[in-house]
């Protein structure tokens, strides 16, 4: 695949991911981190509303949240029957920025690839709408945001979040824009997530669908990636049982071996070899000690140090449990072909075959379920060794077939082709 | 345009014409989706694909059609009854494991279904066999016996044997020359078996 300085990183909106090395030739270790801007302290460029103040957001959980602040981007232009909205949603560790420059780590968005003039979501001819998660980091109410009841961050009394939760937010947002249905949701990995709870809830306002690397559940074996990432994060004694903001400090070991351990989730190992194989990391032999001998091992240490940066460490306990939760045939009485029923949306279902974290069989059993209620379905595996990143990297098979796809939709949709 | 009712194959191009516009059609092997696009452009049929080849699938997608990857012997099962207008397999269901659970639930997903088989009952296939004692080739059937996809062959008699055991309603039968185009003859009848180089039929459930 290409490489290069514009293709961003895995699962992050900078360009330092697996396709180019750490630009810093000294082994970055978790524990000596240099002083990097706090999120808090950047000015975040987009828009930021004010949402529930009427009608609060009802959670999963029982709880009710609102008034909240969500922020979001948007590229292109809202036509005049406000039919050629697009709703990207991001995955666990993206923001709003999908084709601008990160307001923190100043690197080029996240899919600048897929959004853009003449790119398959074209910001020529469609209004891209891209927002800050619930529960996220970047303006979004979160566990990082004030609660106005305390005064405090809300830290660990932040309610508990669901995809659900999300979506319902994000549909909030929509009634605030005015746009009724969106001609395409579209999200690789939990932003897939997103989008079939999108399907499947509103059904009349979602006219196309693309889950990219998604499923309609997380599996145990995602579940428990994410408890590791989690007790790491809770192990470490910087994290005050969730009040780390009070102490003035921030859990960067924990944080950062979390994303060392989901960062690896993300590659194949076919990548993993092809990118590092047992190179060594600025020496010519073994040091017989800790030291980041391996290229890989200075790599993800990298990763995970300059992931502190951008993400708050309790932001990431309550994403990553909302994707845990998520499990669309047990909300529907076991039957994942229920979620769908009636549905007119037309999806294209797309898995990368060397994605093993959500490999192409879990998104066949989405495909399987859409058939089974005779829904207008397409589905392709793009045959590709980058593993589950795969979607944010530069497949021009993906590419192609995705512009196909939505060129497609909007002729249906009338927006020409 | 018109490129496209031109490029049409000339067996694809009466199955086209078998289809109502405006009906709910599943093209099962759809390959790279000449049928799909024909259907969708000429006739307004909500069309879908379902095809083996990773290559042609995202062919199909790239053109805007819908088509998933997948199996006429594992996939079908999905498809709820009743669920298409008509289901199509074309010069496909020699190359299933299973060809009488392959048309069971193609009768069973469309109201009807619309199948072409190569005839080896064909005279050239019989005097083939006969003359040179070898597993014939021809143009319909070009493969050699160790690297052929087609691993279930049939006679048009004994595929209408087939619909009978399976109480599989025959609506149309047409037969064939090896270029696709209609005979004049009934497939039932004594000719066809032994001079259409493949038919085609319309079925339903009995």
């Amino acid at each position: 695949m290409a490489t290069g300085p514009k293709v961003p990183g895995p699962q992050q909106p900078a360009g330092t991911g697996l396709i180019s090395k750490p630009k810093n030739p000294v082994n970055p270790t978790l524990s000596a981190i240099s002083p990097a801007p706090n999120q808090a302290d950047v000015p975040l460029p987009g828009h930021r509303v004010e949402l529930g103040a009427d009608t609060q957001l009802r959670l999963d959980c029982g709880a009710a949240l609102g008034p909240f602040p969500m922020a979001y981007c948007t590229y292109g232009e809202l036509n005049a029957d406000r039919s050629n909205a697009i709703l990207v949603c991001h995955a666990l560790t993206g923001d709003q920025y999908v084709a601008e420059t990160h307001p923190i780590t100043g690197k080029p968005g996240w899919w600048e690839l897929i959004v853009g003039p003449g790119l398959p979501l074209d910001t020529d001819r469609f209004f891209i709408i891209c927002a800050n998660v619930l529960g996220g980091c970047l303006g979004t109410v979160g566990p990082k945001e004030i609660d106005p009841e305390s005064g405090e961050p809300y830290g660990l009394g932040f309610p508990v979040i669901t995809i659900g939760d999300m979506v319902r937010a994000q549909a909030m947002l929509l009634d605030h824009l005015g746009i009724d249905q969106l001609f395409c949701v579209i999200g690789g990995s939990m932003g897939a997530m997103q989008v079939l709870e999108w399907a499947s809830r509103y059904k009349d306002r979602v006219f196309a669908a693309v889950p990219i690397a998604g499923a309609a559940r997380h599996t145990a074996q995602n579940i428990a990636f994410h408890e590791v990432g989690r007790q790491a994060i809770m192990a470490d004694p910087d994290w005050h049982g969730g009040d780390y903001m009070t102490h003035g400090v921030m859990p960067r070991r924990g944080l950062g071996v979390a994303r060392m351990t989901a960062h690896i989730t993300y590659l194949s190992e076919a990548a993993l070899h092809r990118k590092f194989g047992r190179n060594l990391q600025n020496r010519d032999m073994l040091s017989f000690g800790f030291d980041a001998d391996f290229q890989v091992e200075s790599y993800l240490r990298h990763q995970g140090s300059t992931f502190v940066d951008r993400f708050d460490a309790n932001a990431y306990l309550y994403i990553t449990r909302a994707m845990d939760y998520f499990d669309m045939a047990a909300e529907h009485g076991g039957s994942l072909p229920v979620a769908f029923e009636g549905t007119k949306t037309r999806f294209c279902i797309i898995s990368f075959s060397s994605d093993w974290l959500f490999p192409t069989s879990e998104n066949r059993a989405v495909v399987q379920a859409l058939n089974a209620v005779a829904a207008n379905v397409s589905f392709v595996e793009v045959e590709s060794d980058q593993g589950h990143d795969a979607f944010l990297l530069d497949e021009p098979e993906f590419i192609r077939v995705l512009k196909g796809f939505i060129n497609g939709c909007a002729e249906h949709r009338g927006l020409g082709r | 345009m018109n490129d496209a009712r031109a490029a049409i194959r000339v067996d694809l191009q009466l199955i086209a014409d078998m289809v109502p516009a405006g009906s709910r059609v599943l093209d099962v092997g759809c390959g790279e989706g000449a049928l799909l696009r024909y259907l969708s452009d000429f006739k307004q049929v909500d069309a879908r694909g379902i095809e083996l080849s990773m290559a042609g699938v995202n062919e199909g997608v790239s053109q805007g059609l819908s088509v998933i990857q997948g199996d006429a012997d594992t996939d079908l099962d999905d498809y709820p009854a009743g669920a298409f207008d008509y289901a199509v397999l074309s010069q496909t269901l020699q190359a299933t494991r299973q060809p009488h659970r392959v048309v069971e639930n193609l009768v069973r997903i469309g109201r009807h279904a619309i199948l072409s088989v190569p005839n080896f009952g064909f005279w050239q296939v019989r005097w083939r066999l006969m003359t040179r004692g070898r597993m014939p080739q021809t143009e319909t059937l070009p493969y050699l016996w160790y690297d052929t996809p087609n691993i279930h062959l049939c006679t048009i008699k004994d595929f209408l044997a087939l619909c009978r055991d399976l109480r599989v309603e025959v609506e149309r039968a047409v037969p064939l020359d090896r270029n696709g185009n209609a005979l004049d003859w009934s497939a039932s009848g004594p000719f066809a078996n032994l001079l259409a180089a493949q038919a085609l039929f319309v079925l339903r459930q009995g």
